[in-house]
């Protein structure tokens, strides 16, 4: 296939799929576009989690990233009484100088440590969101948080985001907008240098990128990211506590990236996307959810470890073999 | 004050004295090679001048610099750049896009240029540099090859060719023809030669191959049991006869 003809085809399916997601509330029912609304938070999530997975660190605290964010927009919100447009750019940031906080003394350690290291930092915040009921309210966490609106009741700009269909395109702009950025930084200059630590660090290192400072930087931007995620979901659920951000979800943020593979920028969009339907036919079966998603994960890394990107490539190349087999025999 | 010298550097490993009080001197333009037997301290004289480990005592400095104990990204940044013994490169990339990789720190890329689209490098410009570069070098068919499907000759020229596009003052070659054919081996003195006499750049390599020293080093550090055992122009050091007993032995241990 063409280069330009492989555009074409990209430009058109993503157009489909845009119009899908445009159509959307017109298309399901309230329920399903909670859902759909959710969807959309954890594809910002999973994308801003490739994005650390490109200098190769995993992190086990992703979640508890998240959660800063939907921490700081609960208490900016309910507390402080701000309106969205300046909780949520304020969540974000905050997520940002936490996700500094967690990235000097992380980026100190490589790998296996890395990730357990991440998984304590992690830990210690939640453990704190439960000690402390001023502000954090504790176990039973945040209720309550004000819905976002834009304008008052009866001016002609009001929009009421009461209305599930108003949130989920005020969530459709945030998740296309941080697709955009993040696919740009993928492409650019900064995505490969990111990529190269991951290839191999002591080449990165030797000629001029250093190392650690970019770590810390993709850190910080990954964690952003988290807090945008995490303020959109306080704002949709209205109460956060700290159980919403456990390991239990840390553990299908991972499985999302395995499943769908995180060295193209479209492996966790495939991720999150067939894992949500996975989850979503099993919700019968939901004692055994856990088991089976486990199964997933193990299956994945040992059938498929690169994930569902790598699928295609790897069929043309069973395929070639049969082929040539074939040819010689 | 020297281009590059290396003052009474030492370094231990518990009791172990790796080198020992070694110095030398190496001026601007110089070819320098860095000789000795196994185990003679080459590879620890290496990771002490390229920043990878910090010297027990003494220093080495660069353009009036001390660069011993220093990140090996911010010696780069100076301009001495190191390659690696080991093919090294970033094998998901095509050999352009290595070398693009490379010229990183000649570039403005920060997160808002990546962001607002303007640190691209697969624009004309910023490429044009990586083309010359991995054609002056012979390698101009193999520009979109993958760098995981080369030869190994041709991974190690695409080491050498990664280090050239920081565009350094000081190339520190590890072993730059180990594990290579005679043909290889050929093509690599060739390029390290062109690579000085085009862009005047100091090479300063450590090597194992004795013929491939002496075919294109202008003068040759020879270390045995992690001291500097001798210094001079190849034929010197051919007729040295320190040299030669250090490496064939000594009478006495023969007989």
């Amino acid at each position: 296939m063409s280069k330009s003809s492989f555009s074409t085809h990209l430009l058109v399916s993503s157009l489909v799929v845009i119009a899908f997601f445009v159509m959307a509330p017109n298309l399901v029912s309230a329920y399903r576009l909670e859902l759909l609304t959710i969807f959309l938070i954890n594809v910002i999530l999973a994308q801003s989690y490739r994005l650390m997975a490109t200098t190769g660190d995993w992190t086990l605290c992703h979640y508890i990233l998240m959660g800063v964010g939907a921490y700081a927009t609960g208490i900016l919100a309910k507390m402080a009484g701000l309106p969205f447009y300046l909780v949520m750019p304020m969540a974000c940031v905050v997520t940002m100088i936490v996700s500094l906080l967690f990235a000097i003394p992380l980026s100190r350690t490589l790998g296996f440590a890395f990730f357990i290291a991440s998984f304590a930092l992690g830990e210690f915040v939640r453990h704190v969101w439960l000690k402390f009921h001023y502000p954090f309210g504790g176990a039973r966490g945040i209720n309550g948080i004000p819905k976002l609106e834009i304008g008052q009741g009866g001016e002609w700009y009001f929009i009421d985001f009461w209305d599930s269909r108003n949130f989920y395109y005020f969530t459709l702009v945030f998740t296309i907008l941080t697709l955009v950025i993040l696919f740009r930084i993928d492409r650019s200059r900064l995505g490969d240098t990111w990529k190269s630590i991951y290839t191999d660090r002591e080449l990165s290192e030797s000629i001029g990128i250093d190392v650690t400072k970019s770590r810390i930087m993709v850190f910080c931007v990954s964690g952003f990211f988290a807090g945008l995620a995490g303020s959109l979901l306080a704002y949709q659920i209205g109460s956060i506590d700290p159980h919403n951000f456990g390991m239990v979800e840390m553990v299908y943020l991972i499985i999302w990236c395995v499943v769908g593979g995180v060295k193209t920028f479209w492996g966790p969009l495939i991720g999150v996307l067939s894992m949500s339907i996975i989850f979503e036919l099993t919700r019968p079966l939901a004692e055994w959810r856990p088991a089976l998603f486990g199964l997933i994960l193990i299956l994945f890394l040992v059938l498929l470890p690169g994930g569902l990107e790598t699928l295609p490539a790897r069929i043309r190349e069973l395929l070639h073999r049969t082929g040539t087999q074939r040819g010689t025999g | 004050m020297s281009f590059f010298s290396v003052e009474n550097l030492t370094k231990k490993f518990g009791g172990l004295v790796a080198n020992n009080n070694i110095s030398m001197d190496v001026e601007k333009g110089e070819i320098r090679g860095v000789i000795g037997p196994n185990g003679a301290g080459k590879t620890t004289f290496f990771n002490l001048v390229s920043g990878f480990y910090r010297p027990t005592s003494g220093k080495v400095t660069f353009k009036g610099q001390t660069i011993s104990g220093m990140a090996t990204n911010k010696i780069a940044r100076l301009g001495a750049v190191r390659t690696f013994q080991r093919p090294a490169l970033f094998s998901d990339f095509t050999v352009l896009e290595n070398v693009s990789i490379a010229q990183h720190l000649n570039t403005n890329a920060s997160l808002l240029n990546a962001i607002i689209g303007h640190d691209n490098h697969r624009e004309a410009d910023s490429l044009e540099r990586a083309i010359e570069i991995v054609d002056f070098l012979g390698m101009a068919e193999d520009r979109d090859t993958m760098a995981n499907n080369l030869s190994h000759g041709l991974q190690r020229q695409l080491g050498v060719a990664m280090a050239l596009a920081t565009e350094p003052e000081l190339l520190m070659l590890d072993e730059p023809v180990a594990g290579m054919n005679s043909g290889e081996k050929a093509v690599m003195v060739n390029m390290i030669q062109k690579i000085r006499d085009k862009w005047g750049v100091t090479v300063l390599l450590v090597e194992h191959d004795m013929r491939t020293v002496m075919n294109l080093c202008e003068k040759i550090t020879v270390l045995d049991f992690g001291e500097k055992l001798a210094e001079g122009s190849p034929d010197d050091i051919r007729s040295n006869r320190a040299v030669i007993e250090a490496y064939l032995g000594a009478d006495d241990s023969v007989t």
